[in-house]
């Protein structure tokens, strides 16, 4: 009896707001599902419904009649898809944890400078040639360096007992993002014509190009690190209490903190390994889904996987259908929805401070 | 339940507690009381197990405090702040149901539970409004109820009544009064001395990280004692009613 109850931390109990939770699950849920159709049929290639639907019932065998269909759905534009959703996903549920671990919801991968300390790792993989793991070699390095970057962001920011430490870590973030900015601007001076090209998305990132392999490496690095954060809600929400109220409720900090900057890490890395850095997934996506549930992290992660997923994918069709033929890099278009938002949340808090 | 024994503690190259000892048992409500800077939140940080005493030993329960994981502390000790940080728009119901999140209780006692403290502090009605639009005193009743669903033996609280107004401050000690009287030992630093002496039974006056006096509050609060810790002239009467000792200040300067 006692065994059992030790393993299942209860959550919070649900009131009110709770009403809200299962319809916004079911209605992103239904809204992933139409956004990956609506991927899969649009595009610069028209497939008509029959051989669309052809091409899906038929997933290993490429019929005949209607390769370039089969071609289009299974090699472009699925893989492509799914990819932007794990991407998505992965960046909003860091943006998450993160702003539950620094207690700032200011905090997103790319503004704190954890993307672009990923990057640069990604970067000088590319850069110094080292292929030692193969295709996991670059989401390795994202990893490490991205690590390594959210641990001297959080000894510099960590959160203390008095509140407003927002201008702190966005000075910090400048800092970091200045500092990996020359670092990756050096590394782009160390680069071959032959490497640039594929360092010029970076800067911008894009889906462009996507085929499986990507998709099989970083599917399982995002569902390990959605399920190990899902793990860790109730010990986030006491962790609003501030770090010394928290302990005396029972929570590890110490533990607590390394395994989220860990899994803030995998995430980020897994994000920006393949697509590079696409800004403000993380910031926009758990904010909207607080003002709609609260803060309760149970069910602030998952519905803020599915939001990112569904963000990103929207973003990507967005990206190649507004200017066909042509793609327009998906940062760009992130960062053009989420610059704005970031202002208007900035004057919003200081409004509400005062 | 808790036994403090010879502790001292050295921050930073300042001896903040010297040579301290004593014992709470279970059944009382313990004050710690003092002028300002005396090391009363000090002492209390030591008793949480915040800070390790650099001599001495604490025995919680029989057993060294530091000898207990941070969650099986949690299930024996819950520690009220004197001012509580909230990060993000919480409801005050998820707030109070914090204190119960990582203990390993029976899960259908959980309602019960904080409705009871809700209610006992009076802050039932404020359920679902955001806990970081709330007042002072809000708050603090807030927090108070949020340590109690924890339903620790040891409760640790630091100024509880500071923000309250009258009633509440009543109200809030008379349940760790209760709480007390239940088996279980309250440990609590109060400014007030007129509230300490109406509801603990023991006061522990502390001055410049040492234990001047302790005991019961007829011993403890002594008019020359407390005219030379708080350099400050008083007098103490006795309660019309409770009988306990009360303290006033009086207008003549300290020689």
């Amino acid at each position: 009896m006692i065994s059992t109850l030790r393993r299942h931390r209860r959550a919070l109990p649900e009131r009110p707001r709770s009403s809200r939770i299962a319809p916004l699950y079911g209605a992103l849920a239904l809204a992933l599902l139409a956004g990956l159709a609506l991927s899969a049929t649009s595009g610069v290639v028209d497939l008509d419904a029959r051989s669309l639907l052809a091409a899906i019932g038929s997933p290993f065998t490429v019929p005949d009649d209607d390769r370039v269909a089969h071609a289009v759905l299974w090699e472009l534009r699925l893989p492509r898809a799914l990819l932007a959703l794990l991407v998505g996903a992965s960046l909003a549920m860091a943006g998450a944890a993160m702003q539950g671990l620094f207690g700032n919801p200011l905090a997103d991968p790319g503004i704190v400078g954890v993307s672009s300390g990923a990057s640069l790792g990604a970067i000088a993989i590319i850069v110094l040639d080292i292929d030692t793991l193969g295709a996991w070699t670059r989401p390795t390095g994202a990893f490490v360096s991205g690590f390594a970057t959210t641990w001297l962001i959080y000894l510099l920011a960590r959160p203390s007992q008095a509140e407003g430490d927002n201008a702190r870590l966005l000075l910090i973030g400048i800092a970091i993002n200045a500092v990996a900015g020359a670092l990756t601007g050096y590394l782009t001076y160390l680069a071959s014509v032959e490497q640039l090209e594929s360092l010029m998305f970076w800067s911008m990132g894009s889906l462009a190009s996507v085929d499986w392999t990507p998709v099989w490496i970083v599917a399982p690095l995002a569902l390990a690190g959605i399920v190990a954060l899902r793990h860790q809600a109730v010990p986030l929400d006491l962790l609003a209490l501030g770090e010394r109220q928290a302990r005396h409720a029972g929570v590890d900090i110490t533990r607590l903190r390394l395994a989220l900057m860990a899994l803030t890490a995998l995430l980020t890395a897994a994000a920006v390994a393949f697509t590079g850095t696409i800004g403000f997934v993380g910031l926009v996506v758990p904010h909207l889904v607080r003002t709609l549930i609260g803060p309760g992290h149970r069910h602030l992660l998952p519905l803020s996987a599915l939001g990112g997923g569904l963000l990103l994918m929207l973003a990507d069709l967005g990206a190649r259908s507004l200017d066909p033929p042509n793609e327009i890099p998906i940062g760009i278009l992130t960062a053009s929805l989420g610059g704005p938002f970031f202002l208007w949340l900035v004057a919003r808090q200081q409004r509400g401070s005062r | 339940m808790l036994r403090l024994e010879r502790i001292s503690l050295s921050l930073g190259g300042q001896r903040l507690l010297d040579d301290v000892s004593l014992h709470c048992p279970r059944g009382t409500l313990t004050a710690l009381i003092g002028p300002n800077g005396a090391g009363k939140s000090t002492l209390l940080g030591v008793m949480a197990g915040d800070h390790a005493p650099t001599h001495g030993r604490v025995q919680l329960a029989g057993r060294p405090l530091g000898d207990y994981g941070i969650r099986e502390l949690a299930g024996q000790r819950a520690v009220m702040p004197q001012d509580s940080v909230l990060r993000f728009a919480y409801r005050v119901v998820d707030v109070v149901a914090m204190g119960r999140a990582m203990r390993d209780l029976p899960p259908d006692e959980d309602d019960t539970c904080i409705t009871q403290a809700m209610q006992d502090m009076e802050i039932a009605s404020l359920a679902t409004r955001n806990a970081q639009t709330l007042s002072g005193g809000e708050q603090a009743r807030t927090t108070f109820a949020r340590v109690r669903v924890q339903a620790t033996p040891l409760l640790l609280l630091d100024e509880p009544t500071a923000a309250l107004d009258l009633r509440h401050q009543e109200r809030l000690l008379r349940l760790a009064a209760e709480w007390a009287a239940q088996g279980h030992c309250v440990v609590a630093v109060m400014h007030d001395l007129n509230l300490a002496a109406a509801h603990a039974d023991r006061l522990v006056l502390l001055d410049r990280g040492q234990v001047v006096a302790q005991g019961r509050p007829w011993d403890v609060l002594d008019a020359s004692r407390l005219e030379r810790v708080y350099r400050q002239p008083v007098c103490v009467l006795p309660h019309p009613q409770r009988g306990c000792p009360i303290v006033v200040t009086t207008h003549q300067e300290a020689p």
